[in-house]
């Protein structure tokens, strides 16, 4: 492999790695704060993609449709805390699984009756539909690019906010012991919708944003949702640090297990197989590290 | 074993036999469409108590036990030669050997993580197994496969049943649905049995007593994985066709349903939940087109609302929804000095242990288990 192939190579598992990041991290963050697993994680990256289709073509822009995408995201968010999550704090994870997962059902058959069956494709939008030339036939998307700079902005701001900042000394506060913050006057409930909305919004924003690279198509969320449980056993439950470390972990592995698998296909090696080195990793590492790379033993 | 009224422990004994009479009277009753129906349901009724061993009385919360009812189906698809019959017997020792290893290998991994940990592992190496399938070549790809003569029941030249005639097909289901009932039955209140819920309830203090948690969490799993191959096996010998789907997360989370929903940790919950699910799917699936809009195309939008309900309001399900019943009419019938009244409707010795919290180790009664088991995790 030469170096422009093997750079290309290197800045799309990147790419890869921190979308992942972006979805990975709500899943977490709401675990790891609020002690819910939530398995329709998957459908809001779906809503998400569906949403940048319908509304770009709605407005003809695609940053007001993110804009706008964003705000119903939060929104869904909410109403879905208010709706039915709320009811599962402190339940048996067994019932918090069957009810999220009674949702994906509910949500891919919603998106049925929106917006139909059919695969979608958006447009890269205008200002960055260039490439980067990198050699005189190998060049390189510069909306990707974008893509990896925007992740990376936000992960910066999620680490501001729930490290720098008094919501998320509260935000922390709260998933230490949620009765003594509620009596030192915090509305801890209010404070949990929040927090599920960002983990909503995250994954939705991850959709829209993945959405002109990747097609958008029914089903979408639950190959990324299966992805992200990998990244998260991986990284630890409830780490953010962890989902970082371990979505580039998988990012690497997955694209250079594809691209070398293709090197040595002569050798009758079954490429298809190569999606299975991600799940290969994950078993070594729970023999290693039951708890994940940066996990709380005992959760 | 707890003293219960005679009149409950024999009304308890009776219904199984009268079920399968019931169920052995029905081919000549119904036509073919309720006699494979009844079949699926109680193939599904075998996947289901497999997973309740996990679930119910393991504590395990697998959540890729569809993985193992897809290596008993591709076992029977694989084994079958072009344009020939497969060996019924070898057939089935075979989906019944490979599902229990490929338990016994993805159990090393997942046993040892807890909680959380177990659901998404479990779910990862099901999803794994489901990439397998679907992205090779080696069993059809997403098309599937197609079984297109029924495997041979020959003994060295006798024919016990045909097994292209769908009633004999039926009586097949029916023997290993049985079979399979009384194995769980006395694998329960075996030894065994008893260390497993005992893992359930608290971990940490059986490993204490000196059992080898791992290994009998292990041992659980695979015997699991086992069955659920039998009835993955029956299936594709049902309808002779086989594709990734039986490997599929969303069969995953149907199983897990129908064990709630019949009742968690009993033998016959699932079974109940089972039966419950194929009707309910059926019907829904059948519902009409109102004002321009399918329904029934849609079926799966209600079994989704339905799925979300019942996990908000039937967390001990239907079974646990009729002891409630039960204790709450036995409360005002049976108030006997020095006799507690246990959850599911029974009565037990006030110095019984375990008789005041529902949470011995050694649990007698599976509807007490299930509130023992949350008395366990409170």
């Amino acid at each position: 492999m030469d170096f422009p192939t093997f750079l290309i190579q290197l800045l799309n598992s990147v790419q890869y790695a921190l979308l992942l990041f972006l979805i990975a991290s709500g899943l977490t963050l709401v675990f790891g704060i609020m002690g819910i697993i939530n398995v329709a994680h998957g459908s809001f990256y779906m809503i998400g993609a569906y949403l940048a289709w319908s509304l770009t073509a709605l407005t003809g822009h695609f940053w007001t449709a993110l804009l706008i995408g964003t705000v119903l995201s939060v929104l869904l968010g909410f109403a879905l805390e208010w709706l039915v999550i709320r009811y599962l704090y402190g339940r048996d994870l067994l019932y918090q699984v069957l009810l999220t997962y009674g949702l994906i059902l509910v949500f891919e058959e919603v998106r049925s009756l929106l917006w139909g069956d059919d695969v979608r494709g958006v447009d890269i939008p205008g200002a960055l539909a260039s490439s980067l030339r990198l050699t005189d036939n190998l060049s390189y998307p510069v909306y990707r690019l974008a893509i990896s700079v925007l992740c990376l902005a936000l992960a910066a701001a999620m680490y501001w906010l729930i490290q720098k900042t008094r919501v998320g000394m509260m935000i922390r506060a709260g998933s230490a012991n949620r009765q003594m913050v509620q009596s030192l006057g915090i509305n801890v409930a209010l404070l949990y919708r929040c927090v599920f909305a960002l983990g909503v919004a995250l994954a939705a924003l991850a959709g829209m944003i993945a959405a002109p690279v990747s097609s958008v198509f029914p089903g979408m969320g639950n190959h990324v949702l299966i992805v992200c449980f990998v990244v998260v056993v991986i990284g630890g439950m409830g780490s953010i640090k962890g989902a970082l470390i371990a979505s580039l972990l998988i990012g690497l592995v997955d694209t250079f297990g594809k691209v070398l698998h293709l090197e040595i296909a002569g050798i009758h090696l079954l490429p298809e197989l190569s999606s299975m080195s991600i799940y290969l990793l994950m078993a070594v590492i729970l023999l290693w590290r039951p708890e994940g790379l940066f996990g709380a033993p005992g959760r | 074993m707890s003293p219960r009224p005679p009149n409950r422990h024999r009304l308890a004994h009776w219904i199984p036999v009268l079920v399968v009479i019931g169920l052995t009277l029905l081919p000549w009753i119904t036509d073919k469409f309720y006699v494979q129906f009844v079949a699926k349901m109680m193939i599904m009724g075998i996947f289901a108590m497999s997973l309740d061993l996990l679930l119910g009385h393991a504590g395990l919360v697998s959540f890729g036990h569809a993985a193992f009812y897809g290596i008993g189906a591709y076992a029977l698809a694989l084994m079958t030669p072009a344009y020939q019959a497969a060996n019924f017997w070898l057939s089935l020792a075979a989906a019944i050997g490979l599902s229990g290893l490929a338990a016994l290998i993805i159990g090393f991994f997942v046993v040892r993580t807890h909680g959380i940990y177990f659901i998404m592992v479990t779910l990862a190496f099901a999803q794994m197994l489901f990439f397998v399938f679907h992205d090779t070549r080696i069993a059809g790809g997403t098309d599937g496969i197609f079984i297109d003569i029924r495997p041979d029941a020959s003994l060295s030249g006798w024919v016990p049943f045909d097994l292209e005639n769908f009633v004999h097909v039926y009586f097949v289901a029916l023997a290993c649905f049985a079979l399979v009932y009384v194995l769980l039955r006395v694998l329960l209140r075996s030894p065994f049995g008893h260390v497993i819920s005992g893992i359930r309830v608290n971990e940490p203090r059986m490993r204490s007593l000196g059992y080898r948690t791992f290994g009998y969490k292990l041992v659980c799993f695979s015997i699991g994985g086992a069955i659920a191959g039998i009835a993955g096996y029956l299936s594709a010998l049902q309808f002779g066709v086989v594709n990734p789907e039986f490997l599929g997360w969303h069969l995953s989370a149907a199983v897990m349903m129908m064990v709630i929903l019949g009742g968690m940790g009993t033998v016959a919950g699932p079974i109940l939940g089972a039966s419950v699910w194929m009707v309910l799917e059926l019907g829904l699936q059948d519902l009409p087109t109102v004002a321009g809009v399918d329904l029934g195309k849609h079926w799966q939008l209600w079994m989704g609302s339905f799925i979300v309900l019942a996990s908000l309001w039937l967390p001990n399900g239907l079974l646990g929804l009729l002891s409630t019943w039960r204790a709450a009419f036995g409360a005002r019938t049976s108030q006997t000095g020095g006799q507690v009244l246990r959850p599911d409707g029974s009565t037990v010795p006030a110095d019984y242990p375990g008789a005041s919290t529902g949470a011995s180790i050694a649990s007698v009664t599976p509807l007490a288990s299930v509130e023992a088991r949350q008395a366990g995790n409170e």
